[in-house]
């Protein structure tokens, strides 16, 4: 905050004002002209929905792909890509920034993978069947989730929410040509106005897949069940409770990026709720709810021939949090209000068995139980304007970390003999955006600031062997809260048949947390070249453009076409590391008497700003073509829906910036979809 | 009022609490000077006995700390001004010599004379270690010698060096502490010695022993933040810091440097040289 200040003053001003005016605007919001509201105003105010919902027989013909796994559906945004280690569970990052600086939450809930090798992004425990719709929030737009730089992610679960609908199911199944994966899904329903219960359970198994030209990627195998319940129940018209229970397994899983595999990742998700729709007569659409999460996570080398040294790496990670939330409505503002905390218990070990078997164990914290405890508050008015709008937000936040286990803390006091035990923050967001119409233009801009503590990786990982830079990784207790303030920028010029808008942001990041290398430290991994301790950079600068249109050639055909640019540099003008290149997409969408195909285009232009200090290779430009083709058929009421697809085509062998090592992707996949649901 | 009457009750009984287990603590102390150890050897006479006591549950080659104590039969109390001194002596085949140690001192504990001895090899079938008491008892002054075997230490580990340095003198090395080594960064403790003659050891003042930690199973792995060895001369030891980053077997690659700095043995360890020729081991 103090460096902050100091490079900008005025808007260091502007930012600590913000707070001020929220409050402000309850008492001030009479003098503006009196004025309709805006008609389904959503108050967490996103950059982008995308909507999942699997089960929902009407939205299989708006998704390409339907029953793809979640990654792929969250690839598909605009804002997203993926960080890949193989076919399973890649970390989503956004605005080039990856999880420690986003705020992902399964339905409000905050949930922590349990690998220290990231092999777990939480996105992994959850699955489309589970799934109505992904909130994107960019930069501090996403901080109502969590506290973030790089934005958010709210995975919102599918819930029936007393719709009377009685009982309803379906059953599915896909097949995919490329690595035989079979999907095996089905969910049973039922809703009235008092009560409704939701179950579904997928079952999903891959072999390796093979990159272009037939080249089979191995251990890249994975299996995966996940099976969830939903239910509420009405005490009163206005008061209901709810509860949710996702219990997800993977077993088996390759990650042919790295030296190891995992036999078993495994989450326990639930939570209780209750919802109220009003509150001491102005509040409307409280709720509050406790949840708890546990999650397993094994790491297993046994199937890897060569291994030097034979290692068990077990995680864990349980948080149990809660949260409480509400609208507030006067006049031009409506507020939203948050309070929510959580409690998160982060432990993993490495035993390491020595090749000489008389050689006792040798076994270290990898993870030392750190203990984690945040409450945060935070508040948000959008206020409503005849042409424009104005939404301003805060995050105020406590967040702490202990390191709960001896052994743990005096391993790391080897690195920091005088650390302590107990680490404690206060953590900032502001933000205030604005839009504007004029005629046909939209206007966005935006300023904010946010903070975010480091993770357990970055502040107490102890030797965390990193496969992308081929670095052991050490943690540093002492690190300053990372910061970033950030401008947006976008302009939509809108009209019936077609939609252009640019748009960019700017993210200027204070003590920017990257791991330098410590020459002076010996590796631990064998063959790993060195070692690298999580440094603050005094900054680093991203910057993230994009021009994305629209076009309704006719009523069956619509148009679109996306092209982004990105860069990322540090203090000192080198390049950081997973930032994209020149990316592009487009899509030709058809859909007409239940008949629905696309065609698309995805590629990336050369890879010119990387970065050997952090593993990375220039990645080669590439282009891959896919097609979908589905029916709709009606039988007795029920509802058949098939759909088939071939995606990578010309079976391109390629690999994107953010491929782990450069593994290839998939080359050419058939694929095929049927939905079966009873009404 | 009514809470400071409420604040002092607590206060009395917190102190009084406080007070309690002090004592408990100095009880205990009380009860057994020699808790925790092991009685290796005992030597009954007549009218007394001889007690031998260690860490270990028997002698073994390099350093051991040891506790005697003398028990008068007649009153059934241990001697506490027996002016108790020692010598170790190894009879080999063709020729004997002694090993460092240390004085006997029972300033901590009245009837517990302590020290160590650094046994520099282990006992056979033809060679053996015996040591040699001389104490007082009742005024009488007494003698003994008593044969005791030593071995090398179950787990095969080196803790004691014994070399000719570049200079043409003969040292003897030991590890001392941390007799449990921790994931952390440990007290480390050794002797020097100085092997003046067959009998006679004297304390090497004002070296240095470089201190390189490495795992050999996990590629020469090394641990920041090690202290060499230093003189310290209140304890007579060397004192340093020794980090180990995980449990398993850790080569201490050790190099003694001369009061001028001088190389006198051990070599720094590299890539193309994976150890030194001064070292001790561990596994934990």
């Amino acid at each position: 905050m103090k460096a902050f200040i100091s490079v900008f003053p005025s808007s260091g001003i502007l930012m600590g004002c913000l707070w001020c005016t929220i409050f402000c605007g309850i008492f001030t919001s009479q003098i503006y002209a009196q004025e309709t509201p805006v008609d389904s105003l959503k108050l967490i105010q996103l950059n982008e929905v995308i909507v999942i919902s699997a089960g929902k027989q009407l939205d299989h013909q708006k998704q390409r792909k339907p029953l793809s796994t979640l990654d792929e559906f969250l690839e598909s945004s605009r804002s997203i890509n993926m960080v890949k280690r193989g076919a399973y569970a890649w970390e989503p990052t956004m605005n080039d920034m990856a999880s420690e600086r986003l705020a992902i939450t399964i339905d409000g809930m905050q949930i922590f993978g349990a690998c220290t090798d990231k092999m777990d992004p939480i996105t992994s425990y959850v699955d489309v069947s589970n799934l109505s719709e992904a909130q994107i929030g960019s930069g501090q737009q996403g901080a109502a989730f969590g506290n973030t730089i790089g934005g958010g992610i709210n995975l919102k679960l599918d819930k029936s929410n007393f719709k009377p609908t009685g009982w309803n199911g379906s059953l599915e199944s896909a097949f995919e040509s490329n690595n035989a994966m079979r999907v095996f899904g089905g969910e049973l329903n039922y809703s009235d106005e008092k009560f409704y219960l939701n179950t579904d359970a997928i079952y999903r198994k891959a072999d390796n897949y093979y990159a272009g030209g037939d080249k089979e990627v191995n251990f890249s195998q994975f299996e995966k069940y996940n099976f969830s319940v939903n239910s509420g129940y009405k005490l009163t018209a206005d008061k209901s409770i709810s509860a949710t229970l996702i219990y997800d397994e993977a077993n088996d899983v390759g990650y042919p990026a790295l030296t190891m595999d995992v036999s078993l990742a495994r989450a326990v998700i639930g939570s209780v709720s209750f919802n109220q729709d009003t509150l001491l007569g102005n509040f409307t659409n409280w709720e509050s709810k406790v949840y708890y999460n546990n999650i397993k996570h094994i790491m297993d080398d046994t199937k890897r021939p060569d291994v030097l040294i034979h290692m068990d790496m077990p995680g864990w990670s349980e948080t149990a949090g809660f949260y409480s939330q509400l609208n507030f409505n006067k006049e031009k503002n409506h507020f939203f209000f948050k309070m929510d905390g959580f409690y998160n218990k982060s432990y993993a070990e490495m035993t390491m068995y020595p090749t000489n078997s008389n050689e006792p164990l040798m076994f270290m914290l990898t993870w030392p139980d750190v203990r984690t405890k945040d409450v945060g508050f935070y508040a948000e008015d959008h206020i409503s304007f005849e042409k424009s709008s104005l939404k301003l937000s805060t995050r105020l936040a406590y967040h702490s970390n202990t390191v709960a286990d001896d052994f743990g803390l005096n391993s790391l006091k080897i690195f920091y003999p005088e650390m302590d035990k107990t680490n404690t923050r206060f953590l900032k967001s502001f933000s205030a955006q604005y839009h504007k119409m004029l005629n046909d233009f939209h206007l966005n801009g935006g300023l904010s600031y946010g903070e975010r503590a480091p993770s357990v990786s970055e502040g107490y990982g102890f030797y965390l062997f990193n496969s992308f830079d081929n670095h052991d990784y050490i943690g540093d207790p002492d690190l300053n809260t990372e910061s970033s303030a950030d401008a947006n920028l976008s302009v939509t010029y809108k009209k019936p048949i077609f939609e252009i808008t640019a748009g960019a942001n700017y993210f200027h990041i204070f003590n920017y947390i990257i791991g330098v290398v410590d020459n002076s430290l010996s590796t631990m991994t064998i063959g790993a070249d060195g070692v690298k301790i999580y440094t603050n950079l005094d900054y680093a600068q991203l910057f993230n453009a994009s021009l994305s249109g629209r076009y309704n050639i006719s009523n069956a055909f619509k148009l679109m076409s996306q092209i982004s640019y990105h860069r990322g540099i540090d203090e000192g003008g080198e390049n950081l590391p997973l930032i994209s290149p020149l990316s592009y997409r487009s899509g030709l969408d058809f859909y007409k008497n239940q008949y629905s195909a696309s065609l698309s285009v995805e590629g990336a232009g050369e890879q010119t700003n990387y970065n050997p200090a952090y593993g990375e290779t220039k990645t080669a430009a590439y282009a891959t073509l896919s097609a979908s083709f589905g029916k709709r058929f009606f039988i007795n009421e029920n509802d058949l829906f098939v759909k088939a697809g071939i995606e990578n085509i010309l079976d391109t062998n390629y690999s994107s910036y953010t491929d782990w090592n450069n593994i290839p992707r998939m080359g050419r996949n058939f694929y095929l979809t049927v939905s079966y649901s009873v009404n | 009022m009514k809470t400071l009457k409420y604040i002092f009750a607590i206060l009395i009984l917190s102190i009084s609490f406080v007070s309690c287990s002090e004592d408990n603590d100095e009880t205990s102390m009380e009860t057994n000077p020699v808790e925790g150890l092991n009685k290796i050897y005992e030597f009954p006479s007549a009218d007394h006995s001889v007690e031998i006591y260690s860490e270990k549950t028997a002698l073994e080659v390099g350093y051991n700390e040891i506790s005697i104590r003398i028990k008068d039969m007649a009153s059934s109390k241990y001697v506490t001004n027996a002016e108790a001194t020692w010598m170790p002596m190894m009879h080999m085949e063709t020729l004997e010599h002694s090993a460092p140690h240390s004085m006997l001192s029972n300033s901590e504990e009245g009837s517990v004379y302590k020290g160590y001895i650094v046994f520099q090899m282990p006992g056979n079938a033809t060679e053996y270690w015996d040591v040699t008491l001389n104490y007082n008892l009742n005024g009488q002054a007494m003698t003994e010698t008593h044969r005791v075997s030593v071995a090398q230490p179950a787990d095969g580990l080196n803790k004691v060096q014994v070399f000719m340095g570049s200079d043409d003198n003969r040292y003897v090395m030991a590890y001392v502490n941390p007799k449990e080594p921790q994931v952390a960064i440990n007290d480390f403790q050794a002797v020097l010695y100085k092997m003046e003659n067959m009998m006679t050891f004297s304390i090497v003042e004002n070296f240095k022993i470089t201190v390189d930690p490495r795992m050999p199973g996990m590629g020469n792995h090394s641990s920041p933040n090690n202290q060499d060895l230093t003189y310290n001369a209140a304890t007579k030891m060397y004192n340093g810091k020794l980090s180990l980053t995980m449990t398993g077997y850790w080569k201490i690659n050790l190099k003694l440097l001369s009061a001028s700095g001088d190389v006198l043995k051990g070599e720094d360890v590299t890539e193309l040289n994976p150890e030194s020729s001064l070292y001790f081991e561990l596994e934990f």
